[in-house]
């Protein structure tokens, strides 16, 4: 049982309080943006030899249950599963609840993300099997540990902070359960073809690659070869054959539909008149979107803007949805670098067409890898639940200090040219521009323009930006000006709600820093749950 | 009243709503108490943000309102303080308290008065008793807002809507926008009119109008209203014409009155009227709309065409839009946000009406300036009529932001 008291708590970079160590591990503190440089060598998984593997390739067995026992399953085990799968996802849950069954305790679940179909693992958390989680946590998962409830800390990370803290050897994954859409015996595995087809399957190439232990668990096995492969079959221990990894209606949506909220709508339209305006939409430039209601609003008008200015994209970065394959098969891109798929259309998309590659948070992300794709990225679009008057933003926790959301590949997006957070100024009467965000979970320097419905104010960091759009047909305002007028529109300030003294989780850096502490929630707030989340 | 008389009354009332998936609206619940003073349930979801300041507010408007016992119960989806306000007097009327008194937010300074021949390009309707989408209705920059008191609102409805768009008409920043009022029909209209003047709209809409008698009814309440408020700011009336008396009435009913400043048609009662289907090409109501054209420039007020019922549709709406103009219709309504900015481009005048008309300016301030009667464009005498419509069309080109201020010279 790890109890924190404030004496283990030191002041980092950033100005937050956070502690010194963490489920057992040192920390190091927050140094600023690029003020971590470690040394040293990376983690190497152990020596295999392929003397100790069918020399057919056959790795199959029956079930899950004999895999984790040829894995040598035992109390206290990090077990990693990919979330490619979404809300649909079974395989995750089945492998947890199935350690447990064989009377294991203790273990860490390692999900590159957690999603609500992963509630019953509060059960494993009250039973003992599982001791808590690293990874993002949201909803009821999000609640119990907001409250205190789980023995270990959560420990929140980017996706490329995930590939970092493995590469460090700061997670050791002793077995990684992937789950693949499609696989042959040997265990190579791809995502974009079979009945549970989710696209990329990027997020468990680093499981694949550094785990003690690799099992492979497919509905769809193929005879060897599986062509093409993500996952390496050379990487995999064993092959499980099940009925079904998930349920596709969750894992992809059939077709993502465009908001119709008329602010969200009118916010997604300054974003694409401002990337227009400034000059960062010209012939050549990149950009990122998301899957949320703005992202697929602002690609939409960009694409309108980009066919009227006859300006085509070298390249785009997705969360791939039909907007991003309609641009690409109209020629306004030149490829799409995907690191998760989202809609049915990319799906089909990614499995078809040569020009729609798989990424994985090692090519896009990663901290540890000589440069990333993220920073070469002309722009990149993002949501928040709150930005202060900084240019500081908070992604993961709602103002009231619950876990709201994973990390995601957000903070390594906000290396991109210039990164925009497009937010409402206020949900529901709450402010979304503060003084101060609840969790830091990006530093302002990185953050160069927020776009509300109420205007676009331009980080003053950023002069060449501001420069840019002089003169121009655009609501510029300053972040002050707005968050002025939404506290005049709210009745007043907001008062700040209590926290615990009690850390239940960090917000790590994209280096493995401690950027943020997220503290115990004390108030309990029925509401909480009905807040609309950010994009 | 006799304390054991108020005792033996039942005295509730509710009003607003909360649950499921309502934003931004708060349900109240109001129980008079004989003695015990004020007792709030509070349950927000903005609690730990400003639940002590909607606590305060609550007990504020009691006082205001003069009830000194009761239990009120607030349940609250993040509803703005004019919401807030608007619930809570409809909840104690509803429960017969604190009658013959409001509690009226703090008003905000007004915009411009409104010009008679200002654009009306774009009237963006707002359900009334739906305050989520009032609050950013001016950032989607169409030319009016119309707060609705009638058909979007449920007849039990009526007073909770009054109330809310009476608050809305104070509080709400609306930004340059024009702010619309569409009263009940008479005579519910009739009470809409006495809460709604004295915060001073710029235009009303008046419904179902079928003959100048019903306008000059309306048109005197608002004076006598407006007078006892100390409102002097004007109050334009559009009347809105939706059965085939009211159109056979069109002149007649836009010179009633020195307050009309634009006349429109409501196409859904009107093809209902007539027993026919509203289709997409409107040709069954061709002649209604023709002849509203015809009496609105007859009787120098604008004419505004009806709304187009399929937001999805934005490339059938543009070709209405565009119809619509080259009837003679200024304007046309809107139904959802999206359709702002689509109905602005299909009334902007061509690159190449307004180029033409640029020169027309430009060859009559030639004429003028050199002292000549006769204003001529190359080989070509121009008629008085067509410098003036020049003019205009290079005013209004003016107004959409089409040209700069000193292009056109003094049009």
């Amino acid at each position: 049982m790890s109890t924190v008291t404030t004496a283990d708590l030191v002041t980092n970079a950033a100005g937050r309080r956070v502690p010194t160590l963490v489920n057992g591990r040192e920390q190091t503190p927050y140094a600023g943006v690029d003020g971590h440089r470690p040394s040293g060598n990376k983690f190497g998984p152990p020596i295999r030899t392929n003397s100790d593997y069918p020399r057919n390739g056959d790795k199959r067995v029956p079930d899950l249950e004999t895999a984790l026992r040829f894995c040598g399953l035992r109390d206290g085990m990090t077990i990693s599963s990919h979330h490619h799968l979404r809300n649909g996802d079974r395989v995750a849950l089945t492998a947890l609840e199935t350690a447990a069954r064989m009377g294991v305790k203790d273990l860490m679940w390692f999900p590159s993300a957690s999603f609500p179909c992963h509630e019953p693992v509060i059960e494993l958390m009250k039973s003992g099997a599982v001791h808590h989680i690293e990874g993002s946590m949201n909803g009821p998962l999000g609640d119990y540990c907001s409250h205190g409830n789980m023995r270990g800390m959560g420990v929140l990370r980017s996706h490329g902070g995930r590939w970092q803290a493995v590469q460090d050897g700061e997670v050791h994954i002793d077995i990684a359960v992937i789950a693949a859409p499609t696989a042959d015996f040997f265990g190579n595995a791809d995502g974009a073809h079979g009945k549970s087809a989710c696209g990329s399957l990027g997020f468990a190439l680093s499981d694949s690659v550094y785990a003690d232990r690799v099992i492979v668990v497919t509905d769809n096995l193929v005879p060897f070869p599986c062509i093409p492969w993500q996952i390496q079959g050379n990487n995999v221990d064993y092959v499980v054959e099940v009925e079904s990894i998930g349920d596709p209606k969750k894992i992809v949506s059939g077709t993502t539909q465009i908001t119709r909220s008329p602010d969200r709508l009118r916010i997604s339209e300054l974003v694409a008149r401002f990337l227009r305006d400034s000059g960062i939409m010209r012939d050549g430039f990149s950009f990122q979107a998301g899957a949320g209601g703005v992202a697929l609003a602002f690609v939409d008008y960009l694409a309108r803007m980009m066919k009227e200015a006859g300006v085509k994209a070298s390249f785009v970065r997705g969360g791939s949805t039909k907007y991003l394959v309609d641009m690409l098969k109209e020629g306004l891109t030149g490829y799409i670098l995907d690191g998760q798929t989202f809609d049915l259309d990319a799906v089909r998309s990614i499995a078809s067409d040569p020009r729609h590659v798989p990424t994985s948070p090692f090519t896009s992300y990663n901290f540890h890898g000589k440069g990333n794709f993220a920073s070469i990225v002309d722009a990149c679009v993002l949501g928040a639940t709150e930005v202060d008057v900084n240019f500081n933003a908070n992604v993961v926790t709602h103002s009231d200090g619950r876990l709201l959301h994973g990390i995601g590949g957000w903070q390594n997006c906000l290396f991109a040219g210039c990164t925009i957070l497009a937010v409402p100024s206020f949900r529901d009467r709450i402010p979304v521009i503060v003084d101060e965000v609840t969790t830091l979970t990006g530093p302002s320097e990185l953050i160069d323009v927020v776009v509300t419905e109420r205007g676009i104010a331009i980080n003053p960091k950023r002069q060449e930006l501001l420069d840019a759009v002089k003169g121009k047909d655009l609501p510029i305002r300053t972040i002050a000006d707005i968050k002025a007028e939404v506290e005049r529109i709210c009745g007043g300030k907001p008062a700040k709600p209590r926290l615990g003294e009690r850390p239940v989780a960090v917000v790590k850096w994209v280096d493995g820093t401690v950027l943020d502490t997220v503290w115990q929630v004390l108030e309990d707030n029925p509401y909480a749950g009905k807040v609309a989340e950010p994009e | 009243m006799p304390a054991a008389a108020e005792a033996s009354q039942l005295k509730r009332g509710e009003a607003g709503r909360a649950g499921g998936d309502v934003r931004s609206d708060a349900h109240v619940t109001v129980e008079g108490r004989s003695s015990g003073g004020i007792e709030i349930d509070l349950q927000s979801r903005v609690a730990l943000y400003y639940g002590e300041n909607v606590r305060l507010q609550v007990r504020e408007l009691l006082r205001t309102l003069g009830v000194e016992h009761a239990y009120i119960r607030v349940v609250d989806e993040g509803a703005l303080s004019f919401v807030i306000a608007a619930r809570v007097e409809a909840a104690l009327e509803r429960a017969g308290l604190g009658r013959e008194k409001s509690a009226l937010p703090d008003p905000i300074p007004p915009p411009a008065a409104s010009a008679k021949d200002r654009l009306r390009r774009s009237r963006l309707y707002l359900p009334g008793n739906e305050p989520k989408y009032f609050i950013n209705a001016g950032l989607h920059g169409p030319d009016a807002v119309i707060l609705d008191l009638e058909d979007s609102v449920h007849q039990a409805e009526k007073d909770a809507a009054r109330l809310l768009v009476r608050n809305a008409l104070r509080a709400v920043d609306f930004g340059a926008v024009e702010r619309m009022v569409r009263i009940n029909q008479l005579p519910l209209g009739m009470v809409d009119l006495e809460v709604i003047v004295p915060q001073s709209p710029d235009l009303i809409l008046i419904p179902k109008v079928e003959t100048a008698a019903h306008i000059t009814g309306v048109e005197s309440a608002i004076a006598r209203i407006a007078k006892q408020a100390g409102v002097t700011r004007q109050i334009w009336l559009m009347p809105i014409l939706e059965s085939a008396l009211g159109i056979e009435n069109a002149f007649a009913i836009a010179t009633a009155s020195d307050r009309i400043a634009a006349l429109t048609i409501g196409l859904e009662d009107y093809t209902a009227d007539l027993g026919v289907v509203k289709s997409a090409t409107g040709s069954e109501s061709l002649y209604a709309r023709q002849r509203v054209v015809n009496a609105a420039h007859a009787a120098h007020v604008q004419a505004i065409d009806s709304v187009y019922g399929d937001v999805a549709d934005t490339q059938g709406l543009l070709r209405w839009g565009e119809a619509s103009r080259a009837m003679g219709f200024e304007g046309m309504g809107c139904i959802h946000p999206m359709q702002i900015e689509v109905i602005h481009r299909a009334f902007a005048p061509s690159a190449v009406e307004l180029e033409k008309a640029l020169k027309i300016v430009a060859a009559f301030e030639d004429a003028q300036a050199h002292g000549l009667g006769v204003v001529s464009l190359g080989s070509k005498m121009i008629d008085a009529p067509v410098v003036q419509r020049a003019f205009k069309l290079v005013g209004r080109a003016r107004q959409m932001g089409l040209i700069s201020a000193n292009e056109g010279g003094q049009a």
